[in-house]
């Protein structure tokens, strides 16, 4: 069987699987539609919320960031995750006892402002649409490499696959098709990974092989990557370069952004108690710490697979030839990703060999000039995206391995996909239409009208994955600081402090706008390319990148918040009452049934 | 079934201002260490700790990559182990 034969039958099966999920789990109630009819056991919907949460970005380039830049970008590992401490401790529990559906319709009530409300919305829809094209761009690239069809017919088959189980299944069947996503995806990352620490540390588990022993030559992998990529004039892999504020900063801002994304939120409402809610945070944060924990291990052991693979002789002898490269097996990984041009080399000097090395290095410059392998780079491109899906390849693995990839891939991103998709229509139905525009909707016509918005959104989402409007990488910095400026802020004081109405607002519309401002300012205005006064090497403020900042509009959001606050009337009675009765979780089935 | 008949109203709120009052200290002693592995061990203090070698680096480095998320899981499940007991103890559960 070939490779194609291969990938399609892993990629066919995984969707025959999500699509019998859907047809078993219909949604027959707004209640089902919205939140699973909060009968998800915490472990399932731990499960699922993991899926929810690791999109294309975790799957795909997580690892490939760690490995081109090592230590520094610890902060998206522990930005990730570390953001679950404060889900689980300072928001789960306490909006599940409120329970209702969505993020909005908490801080509408709490805040008693319908301006509150439609803010909240508005953040939300932004924050989640900018987040999904990001997804389906992914689900396109994916299906292009793997099932060789155009990005557009890739991209149209993701769609009817998440508009079967979403439109139809609501909460409840986006809920059991994530776990089998999670299944799927999470045994295509560490399978890979398994396969390639036993060939390089001769350990099973890839996080104990990081910091294992390299069997080949005896020292410990990581002082052995230090030392070749010293060589090759790149930074060290384990030492620090970043600036120390400004990655403290960036990796707040993460952790507060993942705290306020609202498809994250809205999980914890499926579940039965709110002693559930608590216990599904940290099973969220096992089945995601499975892959967080492999990920820089992938990343480490690739940077040394492929510097190897260009220094087949070690970095003193002699780079790859132009011949080894495409006549070797064990390099037609190089060929078919060339054809997606991701990946580049030209033999710059002529000399038949393919030098890898940091040509901005004077004194590596040097060394390779009097070696005889030229001044230039001749590894001209390596997009760092194709580390995970080129991993199995570059690491020689059975065929079987690179199918089971490929659907895990898919599986990341269709599964956030829908999870965002779901969000944005529960928001459009339940908080604009039957929260404002028609309260006096019947069940079945919100029920309908979600199913109508979803619809509309998956359109939407579809029609900006053919067509990403060229900032969709900017749009997730975006993302995180709305969630991190607006709605943490907001769900924190609603619940730990009694800040009033006028503050909420007024905390909230600062956060957002001054952060948007500090974005644009370094982004361009709207993404505009060449409208930015600034950028993110020579920022505004000290060395506060832009995607930095959530954590400083999260900071304003509370100042002007209390401040407001402490300046106008103090919260009604019953409202008080609201916030002693969310901080208890007695009740809290008696509020179910009330539905 | 939410009625406590054995609680007078104002014994239930009093019980209620220290029951929160007890779950805001779990909460801030949880985020202290939270922020000690990770912007702590993991960055600021990174340095400090240079000396003690894990596996062909430092401690710092591993905090960074690995120790912090586990640090992470056993946080939330020791916050969930507590609160339990802790809505037993004040007969807040549901």
């Amino acid at each position: 069987m070939d490779q194609f034969t291969i990938n399609l039958l892993f990629v066919g099966a995984s969707f025959a699987l999500y699509i019998g999920i859907a047809i078993w789990a219909r949604a027959g109630s707004t209640s089902e539609f919205y939140a699973a009819g909060r009968g998800v056991h915490p472990v399932t919907n731990g499960m699922a919320t993991a899926a929810d949460w690791m999109s294309a970005a975790s799957f795909i380039s997580m690892a490939g960031l760690i490995a081109f830049t090592g230590y520094d970008n610890s902060s998206f590992l522990m930005g990730w995750t570390g953001g679950y401490v404060l889900l689980a401790l300072l928001l789960a529990p306490y909006l599940r006892k409120f329970g209702k559906y969505t993020v909005s319709e908490f801080i509408g009530d709490r805040f008693y402002s319908p301006t509150a409300r439609v803010v909240a919305v508005i953040c939300l829809i932004v924050a989640s649409t900018t987040y999904v094209i990001g997804q389906m761009t992914g689900v396109g690239v994916a299906f292009g490499r793997f099932l060789e069809v155009s990005n557009t017919a890739g991209l149209l088959i993701g769609a009817c696959v998440v508009f079967a189980y979403a439109v139809f299944g609501g909460m409840k069947g986006v809920t059991y098709t994530q776990v089998a996503q999670y299944c799927v995806l999470i045994m295509a990352y560490t399978i890979p990974a398994i396969f390639i620490s036993l060939q390089l540390t001769g350990t099973p588990i890839p996080a104990l092989g990081l910091f294992g022993e390299h069997t080949a030559s005896g020292e410990p992998l990581l002082a052995k990557l230090d030392a070749i990529v010293a060589e090759l004039g790149f930074a060290e892999y384990t030492a620090h370069h970043a600036d120390t504020f400004n990655m403290v900063l960036f990796t707040l801002s993460l952790m507060i952004g993942t705290a306020g994304l609202p498809h994250v939120i809205m999980r914890f409402f499926t579940v039965p108690k709110v002693s559930d809610a608590r216990w599904s945070a940290g099973w969220t944060l096992v089945f995601i710490a499975l892959l967080y924990l492999t990920a820089p291990a992938v990343g480490a052991m690739a940077r040394l697979n492929i510097t190897e693979m260009m220094w087949p002789g070690g970095t003193s002898g002699d780079p790859v030839s132009v011949e080894m490269i495409e006549g070797d097996e064990r390099y037609n990984w190089m060929a078919t990703w060339e054809k997606t041009g991701l990946l580049g080399w030209e033999d710059k000097n002529g000399d038949g060999k393919i030098a890898y090395f940091n040509d901005q290095d004077a004194d590596t410059v040097a060394k390779m000039e009097a070696a005889g392998w030229g001044a230039e780079n001749e590894l001209t491109k390596f997009n760092r995206d194709i580390l995970v899906l080129a991993n199995p390849e570059i690491a020689n693995l059975p065929a079987w391995v690179i199918g089971l990839v490929a659907a895990g891939g898919l599986a990341a991103a269709l599964s956030t996909a829908a999870g965002l998709l779901l969000a944005i229509s529960s928001a459009v139905s339940h908080d604009l239409i039957k929260g404002s525009i028609n309260p006096s909707i019947s069940e079945k016509g919100e029920l309908l009208s979600a199913r109508v918005a979803m619809a509309v959104a998956i359109a939407v989402a579809t029609y900006l994955g053919l067509n990403p409007p060229g900032f969709a990488a900017q749009t997730v910095a975006l993302a995180f600081g709305l969630a991190a400026a607006s709605i943490f802020p907001a769900l924190m004081m609603g619940i730990f402090t009694k800040v009033n109405n006028k503050g909420a607002v007024a905390g909230m519309v600062s956060g957002l706008v001054v952060t948007l401002i500090y974005i644009f300012l370094h982004k361009g205005w709207f993404f505009i390319p060449d409208t930015n006064s600034f950028t993110d090497a020579d920022p505004l403020l000290g060395t506060i990148k832009s995607t930095s900042f959530g954590a400083v509009g999260a900071l304003i959001n509370f100042a002007v918040a209390f401040t407001v606050s402490k300046m106008t009337q103090p919260i009604p009675q019953e409202i008080e009452d609201l916030v002693e009765s969310v901080r208890v979780p007695r009740g809290a089935g008696a509020a179910v049934d009330g539905h | 079934m939410a009625d406590q008949t054995n609680h007078g109203a104002e014994a239930t709120q009093k019980s209620d201002a220290a029951y929160w009052a007890a779950n805001v200290r779990i909460i801030v002693i949880s985020l202290i260490v939270w922020a000690l592995v990770s912007f702590g061990f993991g960055i600021l203090l990174r340095p400090a700790l240079s000396g003690i070698s894990v596996g062909g680096t430092d401690l710092g480095f591993w905090f960074a990559q690995q120790g912090s998320i586990l640090v992470f899981l056993a946080l939330i499940f020791f916050y969930a182990i507590r609160m339990n007991k802790l809505d037993k103890e004040f007969g807040v559960e549901e």
